[in-house]
């Protein structure tokens, strides 16, 4: 059965060049679009190196202190990570960097701006970095605040041009240090390890940073396997409770939650509060509405095109009701043939797709990023083309089945 | 299989249809009452808009009467619903048109094999046996893998019958089945179709214009403005 489906709906669209090429321009548009937005949303979201360990990482990325008339939102300075947020029960490492910044660097008289970022040895640990050369900073380095540096390709490029660079100095916002690896470039769409530079913590041009609970740094837990993230969060919110704050006539209550870095995100989007249940589910719930949303029109589109096209085929509809075809055969039948439009313009979609993203990683419009269509975004890609298929063909399909045969039979139907 | 009631393939009592739009009603059959029995070759008459398209779109169950009751190859059809009608109408009714209704992008053995398609239990390799037989049957076996656009009105109207009796049914009916073909075509149609009902005892109703046609059929029914008349 299927095969004949297959054979009939191949040849209609061989048929009716004009209408399967303006279908196939429709739905290539549409998930060209949609197969391009997905693939940044993949770069950014799934788990990729170093984020290697992502479904055990939480993130404190964000702080806040309140009191009666007074409110400091910020992220979260260094005080509060290594009081209060180090040896939690259920996390295995515990990683503090300085949020990533601007630092500008002079080779012969050219500025070269960077981005640096202050790490521990336990970054390293955490964030499974792909090293070029060398290797990365170690604790040892750390503790005796030794001037030394990891870079990423790029920024070697621009001090080093295509020689090596470990053990070679750069001088980097007023400071210089020797390198000791050279890492992949990491897309600017991964804000948790992103940076051009990285250089240990203890390098920081004042002590200053030791003593504020707010500004300037991230947390970074990796969960022990089978570790609660809930409960997890329920002991760093009870340490907080009893945090020692600035000025308790002014601040009464410190709060920093260990999130994903998706949760982090729907924070950011829909701005709700920070003792609210997590709008991860929401943002999701957004993404698809609006990919559902903006599949909508071409939908409709088609389902007018797929109506016309019915309409022209009343006779055969009535010769398969006659012949005893129920409904949901002809249903059935109908959803394959604009299935197999909608698959032949997600194949045509996913080549335009790769090229068009091709065309984003080659433009440097996000830095570092290398989009492509992987097998996540084409699965996802292959959904939306099946919903998008069935969304088209689902109306026709119902309105040719319930065609009275005799109608049909006489091309009477409108 | 489904035995007739004393031998009867068709019964209809009293039959009315009706066609209502917002302003005018139409009266396509009024009282009509007859029945046919199981094997039999009969003939439907009458002039153009008299009700015998739609005496035989009703005795096919493509159209329900607005009153009176219907009864074909033993069961009473009036209150069944859709999906019993098609299964009914798949297993037990063929149908063959005036103007054929091939369909154009499938070669003549896809065509014939349409009615088997929705019944159940046939695999892929039975479907294709019986249809290649129903082709032999009507002798086009040579132009299996032709498309409609390349046989002749006569050549589709064997494909039109071979496509009818693919799946056995026990009753055909033909609306006008010569009625598009010269009298040498229309010929080999009436043979192929009086050896279905000497052979299989098929029970054939076919609707013509044409008495020569009419008096090969063992009964002629006889229409005037919906009414059977004698």
């Amino acid at each position: 059965m299927i095969l004949h489906y297959l054979k009939i709906a191949l040849k209609v669209l061989a048929r009716r060049k004009f209408f399967t090429a303006v279908s196939l321009f429709g739905i290539a548009f549409t998930l060209v679009v949609l197969t391009v937005a997905t693939a940044i949303i993949d770069h950014a979201f799934a788990p990729m190196a170093p984020e290697v360990h992502q479904d055990r990482t939480l993130i404190v990325a964000r702080a806040m202190m309140r009191g009666g008339h007074a409110m400091w939102r910020s992220d979260p300075g260094y005080l509060l990570l290594d009081r209060y947020a180090r040896n939690l029960p259920g996390v295995e490492r515990f990683s503090i960097s300085s949020s990533p910044r601007t630092a500008y660097s002079y080779i012969q008289g050219n500025r070269i701006q960077s981005v640096l970022r202050r790490a521990d040895a336990d970054f390293w640990r955490i964030l499974q970095f792909d090293f070029r050369e060398g290797a990365p900073f170690t604790s040892d380095d750390v503790t005796q605040a030794r001037f030394v540096a990891v870079v990423n390709e790029s920024t070697r490029a621009k001090f080093f041009g295509s020689s090596r660079a470990v053990g070679r100095e750069i001088e980097v916002d007023g400071q210089r240090f020797r390198v000791v690896g050279v890492v992949v470039d990491v897309s600017r769409l991964r804000p948790v390890p992103f940076a051009d530079v990285w250089v240990p913590l203890t390098t920081a041009k004042s002590d200053s940073y030791k003593s504020q609970l707010l500004g300037g740094f991230m947390g970074m837990a990796l969960m022990a396997d089978g570790a609660s993230p809930v409960a997890i969060n329920q002991e760093l919110a009870s340490r907080l409770r009893r945090a020692e704050l600035p000025d308790p006539k002014l601040w009464k209550q410190l709060y920093a939650p260990l999130e994903t870095t998706l949760e982090l995100y729907s924070r950011q989007v829909f701005g709700v509060d920070e003792d609210a249940e997590s709008p991860a589910g929401r943002l999701w719930a957004l993404m698809l509405g609006a990919a559902l949303l903006f599949m909508l029109l071409p939908a409709v589109n088609l389902v007018n095109l797929n109506v016309s096209r019915i309409l022209e085929r009343t006779s055969e509809i009535g010769v398969r009701k006659s012949f005893g075809a129920p409904v949901r055969a002809l249903v059935a039948q109908f959803l394959v043939e604009n299935l197999v439009l909608t698959l032949a313009g997600a194949a045509l979609a996913f080549v335009l797709a790769q090229i068009v993203l091709s065309g984003i990683t080659a433009s440097g419009l996000l830095p570092y990023a290398q989009l492509h269509v992987n097998y996540r975004v084409f699965l996802a890609g292959l959904a939306l083309a099946g919903v998008f298929g069935f969304l088209s063909g689902v109306y026709p399909a119902w309105r040719m089945s319930r065609l009275n045969p005799v109608q049909a039979l006489k091309g009477a139907v409108r | 299989m489904n035995t007739t009631v004393n031998g009867t393939m068709i019964q209809l009592d009293a039959v009315e249809k009706v066609y209502r739009t917002d302003r005018i009603e139409t009266v396509a059959l009024s009282g009509v009452s007859l029945d046919i029995r199981d094997g039999e070759f009969v003939s439907v008459m009458g002039p153009s808009g008299c009700g015998k398209s739609t005496l035989l779109n009703v005795m096919g169950l493509l159209d329900v009467a607005t009153k009176g009751s219907v009864s074909v190859a033993g069961q009473r059809v009036d209150a069944m619903r859709d999906a019993q009608l098609s299964a009914l109408r798949n297993r037990d009714i063929g149908f063959v048109f005036q103007v054929f209704h091939l369909i154009a992008d499938l070669t003549v053995v896809d065509n014939v094999e349409i009615p088997l398609l929705y019944r159940k239990g046939i695999g892929a390799r039975e479907r294709r046996e019986r249809a290649t037989a129903a082709i032999d049957r009507v002798g086009l076996s040579a132009r299996a893998r032709h498309f409609p656009s390349q046989l002749s009105g006569g050549q589709q109207q064997r494909v039109a019958i071979a496509r009818a009796i693919a799946g056995a049914p026990r009753l055909l009916l033909a609306d006008e089945p010569t009625g598009n073909l010269d009298s040498q075509m229309g010929d080999e149609i009436m043979a192929i179709l009086h050896d279905l009902n000497t052979r299989d005892r098929t029970t054939i109703v076919m609707v013509t214009h044409d008495p020569r046609l009419a008096d090969q059929t063992s009964r002629t029914f006889r229409l005037f403005d919906g009414r059977l008349v004698h």
